[in-house]
């Protein structure tokens, strides 16, 4: 008796750090109801928990739990980090955000909790099943935290656009789930790979159906064209702290998922999805970048240049080799500090009632904030894929990987589109430093997005000088090891 | 070599550029005066290269090797040989040059242009040193953007435009090239080195098209017709440093590319685009001389002076054999000196006039009589007038391709004549002609100015009555890229020509 209570414990090991997660979601919102008005501490709680975590799930062993149901590979781990690096690194933003747009609610950061739950669940699910619990755990809070703002009618509006899109996007993903059940009869992720690799399976239609439907679903999630709709409006329209969050936490989720299932679910089916999925990255890097260039709103002008990364981002995943996948992996990581960098850098510059969001907001800010226009200026560099930021060691390793598996055309395309990318990255550049101030902008540098645009900082600039190790770490993390 | 030395040339002015941050932003005189300091000690740390070179040998010398990368085996090697350590010194000398010229010129964010030259220099001397591929292109890269900076916020009028222009297209080029490094790592053994991946062989289909998308990165920079149409909007926009530091160096990496990497990676592909790149020089050549008749403004002339000279270069490139590689390689330099002194002369005279068009001036040898002098020196360089630097290259390169295509020899040598016509018409409308009223009065030039300009005097000079301080820099590593394109019969010919004409 006692020795089966023992095994039985160690196997929640694995699900630990999301177990603790939860807890600490739980008392978030418990202390916001006694806390008054001292709740400037939630945030630093959040970061101080997303850290714990973090620390567990960096010394997690690669093992399987629940009958494969959850797996905790080099892969889940890496994918972790990342998404637990998005709710720190939002968290300290919010504890500024908070100040110019009163958002002061606990259950914000028990949300953003919760959603890291979700995240985290995606990262390690082995099973269809527990990808969709992480799934619709992540969104359901994305959703609200979306709609935060309840006087905000652009947030509303973005609140319920996001939830019909995504409710439809489930639904599809879930029918697609569905006949892959009933074709292999399991929902175990290698399974499927067994079963659906040997037979008549191989060439089912309703197989390819099956997959296409979740190919749909996934496209949706990480605003691949041309699922990417809703993206523009949702992001402008969502406090900006919670469009940084969704541009890194829930996208580098959206991408553990969406490689895990078709390389390790479908990999015999290579070469379907393969070249659909080049002409879908070639469609959102060609639709992010051309109409990011005519935007004035610069939240929405980084809403589609998220839309041309996702698109970069694809090409690791269409070359379907392990090299592939880290490419993706490195790149949303590197992604996550340079977006972060810049979206802090909007988040500085709001002040209450004006948010600054217009690109002649940021006209002679080289004059008046130095420092500012000197942070936002290597954040678009490294976006632009320059050298020496990570922005372009991330985008060359995804080109090698892709060179390496036969996408030539498709490498071609990046090249070019992100060409065209640098005019409207750069075009934030010359209005910092080659134009005059129009007005005079306040900047307060609390201690939440100083450490947010330090962290950034570091990453773009430390990961584009020494990418060595990081390099090695998502060369190293694969699926099942 | 156990000092680093190349190492301190490339992080000394970058780390030197960033400790201006610590001065306070009010005290300009504090800043220049630091700035120009940093650059002199870079100028003395370059010179050990000068005296301590070995000529005996193409091996790469002063090397340094530290792996990077290891997961994609990309090491940060660095070393120079004949080809590269010119160029070195040349970044070394023109950067301090450049700092004298802006010293009363830059009045706004006077911290943030100085930050700029620096790094760009630093960034430069990297472009040199890297014998990594991957390396090299980090250097490449990151070099557009303190250019991009220097164009845009110091520039002209129409400066936006140009330096969008300039970003743009050499981007476009560079990803491309990037694509071709990409597949050359793969096909060359997985390694970015540049010495493994010329040992190398690959197939003739592969080498066209790694030569094509080198071709992209490098024609654009040199530029080469037709992808030169950035050059005249960014030389003409850039303030009097950007000018200089765009004309004697960054144009330059465009050619010294294709000798670093097209011709010993892609022999075969080298061999092959002979003509057409001779072709496309000569059009070069002739297009940028024409163009330069019907220029009215002072700094497009001399901007596309530049496509014409470096046209020169190409072709001597190109005809592949020792005199032209040679005549090509001492182009650059002198082209660098040349046209570098013109535009420093330029900024000297527009900060006194704040105009550039050529019908503004008129009788300007009247009122700065030594400025004039100066400025007829460099004129006659650039028209290539015997005991003048000019000379000694473009009759090597005219000489070298004779011997390869005579008709290739006979076009360029209209370029020459074209080029005294419209250099000297510019000098008699600035200097000579009726005084204009608008250069009456015009103070001479000072102490600063003269000293900035001498050392271009003495170079000219130099190099014009004495070639083969420089040319003995070159002849084993030239000898040895030839080797590597055409096999060794192709050299032991060559060989016996150069020593009747140079000895």
């Amino acid at each position: 008796m006692i020795n089966s209570a023992i095994v039985s414990w160690t196997a929640f090991e694995p699900i630990l750090p999301e177990m603790l997660l939860v807890c600490i979601g739980l008392v978030v919102i418990v202390l916001d109801l006694f806390a008054g008005k001292h709740r400037e501490f939630l945030p630093w709680l959040t970061v101080l928990g997303c850290i714990t975590v973090m620390g567990m799930v960096a010394g997690q062993q690669n093992a399987s739990a629940f009958g494969g149901m959850i797996l905790t590979d080099s892969y889940a781990v890496f994918f972790k980090v990342i998404c637990l690096l998005g709710v720190i690194m939002t968290a300290l933003m919010s504890e500024h955000f908070r100040r110019t747009e009163g958002l002061l609610q606990g259950e914000y950061y028990s949300l953003m909790i919760f959603s890291a739950v979700g995240m985290l669940l995606m990262a390690s699910a082995g099973d269809l099943m527990v990808l969709y619990l992480g799934l619709e755990l992540m969104a359901l809070s994305v959703y609200c935290l979306v709609g935060m703002h309840k006087g905000d009618e652009r947030g509303g509006e973005a609140a319920m656009k996001y939830l019909l899109m995504g409710g439809f996007a489930s639904a599809i993903l879930l029918y697609g789930m569905s006949l892959v059940y009933g074709l292999t009869g399991t929902t175990n992720i290698a399974k499927i790979a067994e079963l659906s690799g040997s037979g008549q399976l191989l060439h089912n239609p309703a197989l390819l159906g099956a997959l296409a439907l979740m190919i749909v679903a996934f496209c949706f999630k990480v605003a691949i064209a041309p699922f990417h709709f809703w993206t523009p409006d949702v992001y402008e329209g969502a406090p900006t702290a919670i469009t940084a969050f969704m541009s890194v936490g829930p996208k580098a989720a959206g991408f553990a998922i969406f490689g895990r299932v078709l390389i390790s679910g479908f990999p015999q089916f290579h070469d379907q999805w393969g070249p659909l999925l080049a002409a879908l990255a070639l469609l959102t890097m060609g639709i992010g970048n051309i109409t990011a260039l005519c935007q004035q709103n610069i939240k929405r002008m980084l809403a589609y240049s998220a839309v041309a990364h996702a698109g970069y981002s694809l090409l690791g995943v269409i070359s379907g080799t392990a090299d592939g996948l880290s490419a993706t992996m490195a790149y949303l990581l590197i992604y996550g500090f340079m977006n972060m960098g810049a979206f802090a850098i909007l988040i500085l510059l709001a002040s209450p009632g004006n948010r600054h969001e217009s690109l002649d907001d940021y006209k002679g800010l080289a004059k008046t904030h130095p420092l500012a226009a000197l942070l936002m200026l290597i954040f678009m560099f490294s976006l632009t894929g320059i050298p020496p930021t990570a922005g372009f060691v991330g985008k060359f390793y995804l080109m090698k990987a892709a060179l390496g598996a036969g996408y030539t055309m498709t490498v071609i395309g990046l090249v070019l589109f992100s060409s065209i990318s640098a005019y409207f990255y750069l075009r934030v550049v010359r209005y910092m430093y080659m134009s005059d101030p129009q007005e005079e902008i306040e900047i307060n540098y609390t201690a939440g997005i100083s450490t947010v645009l330090g962290l950034a900082l570091l990453g773009v600039v430390g990961l584009g000088l020494l990418p060595g190790s990081v390099i090695g770490q998502a060369a190293s993390a694969l699926l099942g090891q | 070599m156990s000092v680093p030395l190349l190492s301190a040339l490339i992080f000394f002015p970058i780390i030197g550029g960033f400790s201006l941050l610590i001065v306070k932003r009010e005290d300009v005189q504090a800043i220049k005066t630091m700035a120009l300091i940093i650059s002199l000690i870079e100028f003395v740390l370059a010179l050990p290269l000068f005296f301590m070179f070995d000529k005996t040998t193409y091996l790469m010398q002063f090397t340094e090797h530290h792996a990077w990368i290891p997961a994609f085996n990309i090491s940060y090697s660095l070393g120079v040989d004949g080809i590269s350590v010119l160029f070195i010194l040349l970044s070394a000398l023109i950067t301090v040059l450049s700092i004298l010229v802006s010293w009363e010129s830059i009045q706004t964010k006077v911290l943030e242009f100085f930050l700029s030259v620096l790094v760009l220099e630093g960034v430069m001397i990297g472009v040199f040193c890297a014998l990594d591929l991957f390396l090299f292109y980090i250097f490449w890269e990151a070099m557009l953007i303190p250019m991009f900076l220097i164009i845009g916020v110091w520039g002209g009028p129409n400066r936006l435009y140009a330096t969008i222009k300039f970003f743009l297209y050499t981007l476009v080029g560079s990803l491309l090239m990037l694509i071709g490094m990409i597949t050359l790592y793969m096909n060359g053994g997985h390694t970015f080195d540049i010495l493994k991946l010329a040992e190398h062989t690959y197939s003739f289909r592969l080498q066209m098209i790694l030569f094509l998308a080198f071709f992209a990165a490098f024609a654009v920079k040199v530029p080469m017709w037709p992808v030169h149409t950035w050059l005249p909007d960014a030389h003409t926009e850039a303030p009097a440093a950007g000018s200089v530091i765009l004309a004697a160096i960054l144009i330059k990496m465009g050619a010294y590319g294709f000798l670093r990497f097209s011709m010993p990676i892609l022999p075969d592909a080298t061999q092959a685009m002979m003509i057409p790149m001779i072709v496309l020089s000569l059009i070069g050549i002739v297009y940028g001389a024409i163009i330069c008749l019907a220029q009215s403004d002072l700094k497009r002339l001399i901007a596309y002076s530049s496509v014409s000279h470096m046209g020169f270069v190409t072709l001597g490139m190109y005809a592949l054999n020792t005199q032209s590689v040679e005549g090509s390689i001492l182009q650059m330099i002198n082209h660098g000196v040349v046209t570098g002194a013109l535009f420093l002369c330029i900024g000297m005279v527009y900060e006194r006039t704040h105009t550039r068009v050529i019908a503004d001036y008129g009788g300007l040898a009247t009122t700065m009589p030594v400025f004039g002098g100066f400025f007829l020196l460099f004129t006659l360089a650039a028209v290539g007038l015997p005991a003048t630097n000019g000379f000694i290259g473009e009759f090597l390169i005219l000489l070298g391709s004779f011997i390869a295509l005579p008709w290739a020899a006979f076009f360029a040598a209209t370029g020459l004549i074209l080029g005294a016509w419209y250099m000297l018409w510019l000098y008699q409308r600035v200097f000579f002609n009726p005084v204009n009223d608008k250069v009456i009065g015009l103070p001479e030039l000072n102490v600063r100015e003269i000293v900035t300009l001498l050392p271009m005097v003495v170079l000219v000079f130099w190099i014009g009555l004495y070639p083969d301080a420089m040319l003995s820099f070159m002849h084993e590593s030239v000898a040895h890229l030839l080797q590597q394109v055409n096999g060794t019969a192709g050299v032991e010919h060559v060989k016996q020509v150069t020593s009747i004409v140079l000895h």
